[in-house]
């Protein structure tokens, strides 16, 4: 449990040192949380007509947004829509520290001393998804409660606002997020000790985030209804692939493998 | 306190098998500085990181510390200290910091404590809050060699500690070690460095993928070129070498001529030097000759590994 501290405290300094990990780690989020923001604020204040109330089209059928005006109907529409790249910080932070966590280690030599400690691959592993787990979570849960906070003074209504915090929320924020987490650092995980290339880690990584991108688009081109339960079965299917990653992260990160391999 | 036997590390390299160690029968004893000698590519960083627990071994089996390799893994990770072959430090952590995350690591009970200690022995502590990145290759190896003693383990593995290193520092780092000797720890050292060897080490092993030879660098330089004196006169005639070559005793006498001048030495071997120059010396004063120097000849720990790994191809 110590080492599981120490390890995580260590890869925290390390971070806060290397201002491209870094800026990687809050600015994105930062970029990404302001989007909803800026929707919310710019709808709150352009006139909708109806036509453009019309390409709503099938999002409309959501009951969510059943018997809004025009005006109230186009914010939350976008808004909650937009709310859904709030998912990508806890796949996209994690990738990056873990992908840096451990292949950049390799790079710098400093994984053998430390492959030399009594420290057993599960605390190692656990250590370092944990720290690069952690921060993906929060900044999701920070950008969410920002954007709350924007939201309760520029929504346009009462019922607008409802919708942003309607339970579906809950399950995509406090279910949803965490098992994305970790499906993020296990593929962090695998791609690093298949490559000792850290930028060739994280982008790899990064694919991940293209299958959210059916949460994102599905609801606006109309073929998927954002509720509650499509985020539970979202949540049903990534907690599905957590458990195959694990065993396969555990399984590929052998010590002998990833101190011997450089390619 | 260190033993394998046939100790084989195998790595496969595009379809090769590559044998990097094959076959390793050693002993090193508690409190002994062991010397591990060896052309590049000998396999002494493969042998270190199987003693270490860091990879698995091929075949055969070690102990450690009492403990056998592949089974208390864990345990003898925890008994050793390892001096890696790059320092591999935080380069972004002070280097307080990068002490104090292995010392935690390692379990030490007093952490700061123990921190301090090393900084202070290492000449470190007036740098302690310095980026490790930012410090000389020196003091890169200095606190590398202090987080591979933190937790005072009783068997050391430094894996060419002053092969990157200027002649000072890697005096200042050589004169380290020695005060390690003597101190009850176990120190098994790889290196290139003859001299380094010799000055450090209470018995060398001469290795390439297997143990060629062993011993203290003493008795190898006997073993292999046995004893010789040598003797420079002021003449040299043939009836000097006749009556030396007459001794009972003496195994060979080589007769080197000065180049350009009157004179010349000869190198006499025999078994016992002390107790059978003076008939050496005798004899030559017999035949009038003048006497200049008479000399052990010594040969240097080079000659002896250049001599041994020669053989060895
Ligand atoms: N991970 C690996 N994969 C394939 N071959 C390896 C690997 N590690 C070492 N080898 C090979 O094993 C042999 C021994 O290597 P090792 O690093 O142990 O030698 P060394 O004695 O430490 O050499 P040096 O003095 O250069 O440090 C070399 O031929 C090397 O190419
Ligand atoms: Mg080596």
């Amino acid at each position: 449990m110590n080492h599981i501290r120490t390890i995580i405290s260590k890869e925290w300094a390390d971070i806060r040192r290397n201002k491209l990990v870094f800026s990687v780690v809050w600015g994105v989020p930062l970029l990404m949380a302001a989007i909803p923001i800026v929707m919310l604020i710019v709808m709150s204040r352009v006139p909708v007509s109806q036509s453009d109330y019309a390409e709503l089209g099938g999002v409309l059928k959501n009951p969510l947004f059943a018997g809004m005006s025009p005006t109230e109907a186009m914010q939350s529409v976008l808004a909650s829509n937009y709310l859904v790249l709030f998912l990508m910080m806890p796949l996209m932070v994690p990738v990056t520290i873990a992908a840096y966590s451990i292949v950049g280690e390799k790079v710098t030599r400093s994984l053998e001393p430390l492959l030399a400690t009594p420290v057993t691959t599960t605390e190692l592993l656990l250590g370092k998804g944990l720290a690069a787990a952690i921060p993906g979570v929060v900044t999701a849960w920070l950008s969410y409660g920002i954007f709350l906070i924007f939201a309760r003074i520029f929504s346009v209504s009462d019922r607008v606002f409802s919708v942003f915090v309607d339970p579906m929320w809950l399950v995509a924020m406090f279910i949803l997020a965490p098992l994305l987490t970790i499906m993020a650092v296990n593929v962090g995980v695998i791609v690093s000790s298949r490559t000792s290339d850290p930028r060739a880690a994280e982008q790899l990584g990064s694919l991940i985030i293209l299958p959210l991108m059916v949460l994102f688009i599905g609801p606006l081109a109309g073929f998927i209804m954002l509720n509650a339960t499509t985020f539970w079965i979202s949540a049903a299917i990534v907690a599905l692939l957590d458990v195959g990653l694990m065993h396969l992260g555990v399984k590929l990160f052998q010590r002998e493998t990833i101190l011997t391999r450089w390619k | 306190m260190i033993r394998t036997e046939g100790l084989c590390k195998y790595f496969q390299s595009d379809g090769h098998p590559i044998k990097a160690v094959d076959g390793l029968d050693l002993q090193v004893k508690e409190g002994e500085v062991f010397g591990f000698l060896g052309p590049n590519g000998a396999g002494k960083t493969t042998t270190v990181r199987m003693l270490a627990c860091l990879i698995g071994p091929t075949a055969g089996r070690a102990w450690v510390n009492g403990l056998e390799v592949g089974r208390d893994d864990l345990k003898i990770r925890g008994d050793v200290g390892i001096l890696t072959e790059s320092p591999g430090l935080y380069e972004r952590l002070s280097a307080q910091r990068n002490l104090a995350i292995f010392a935690e690591l390692y379990g030490v009970k007093d952490v700061p404590g123990q921190v301090e200690k090393y900084l202070k022995l290492l000449d470190l502590w007036d740098r302690r809050d310095t980026e490790a990145g930012t410090f000389s290759k020196g003091m890169k190896q200095k606190l590398a060699i202090a987080r591979a003693l933190l937790h005072e383990p009783p068997v050391v593995f430094m894996d060419e500690p002053t092969a990157a290193l200027d002649p000072e520092a890697a005096k200042t780092v050589r004169d380290f070690i020695e005060t390690l000797r003597g101190q009850g720890r176990t120190i098994f050292l790889c290196t290139h460095n003859l001299d380094e060897a010799e000055r450090l080490c209470h018995r060398i092993g001469v290795f390439r993928q297997q143990l060629i030879a062993v011993d203290t660098p003493e008795a190898l330089r006997r073993q292999l070129f046995g004893r010789q004196t040598v003797v420079h006169l002021a003449q040299l005639t043939d009836q000097m070498v006749a009556s030396v070559r007459g001794l009972s005793f003496v195994q060979n006498v080589e007769a080197l001529p000065n180049q350009g001048a009157a004179g010349g030495k000869l190198v006499i071997s025999l078994s016992d030097p002390a107790a059978q120059n003076p008939a050496i010396v005798g004899a030559l004063v017999g035949q009038g000759a003048q006497i200049q120097f008479v000399n052990e000849l010594k040969h240097s720990l080079e000659d002896v590994y250049l001599s041994l790994i020669g053989n060895g191809r």
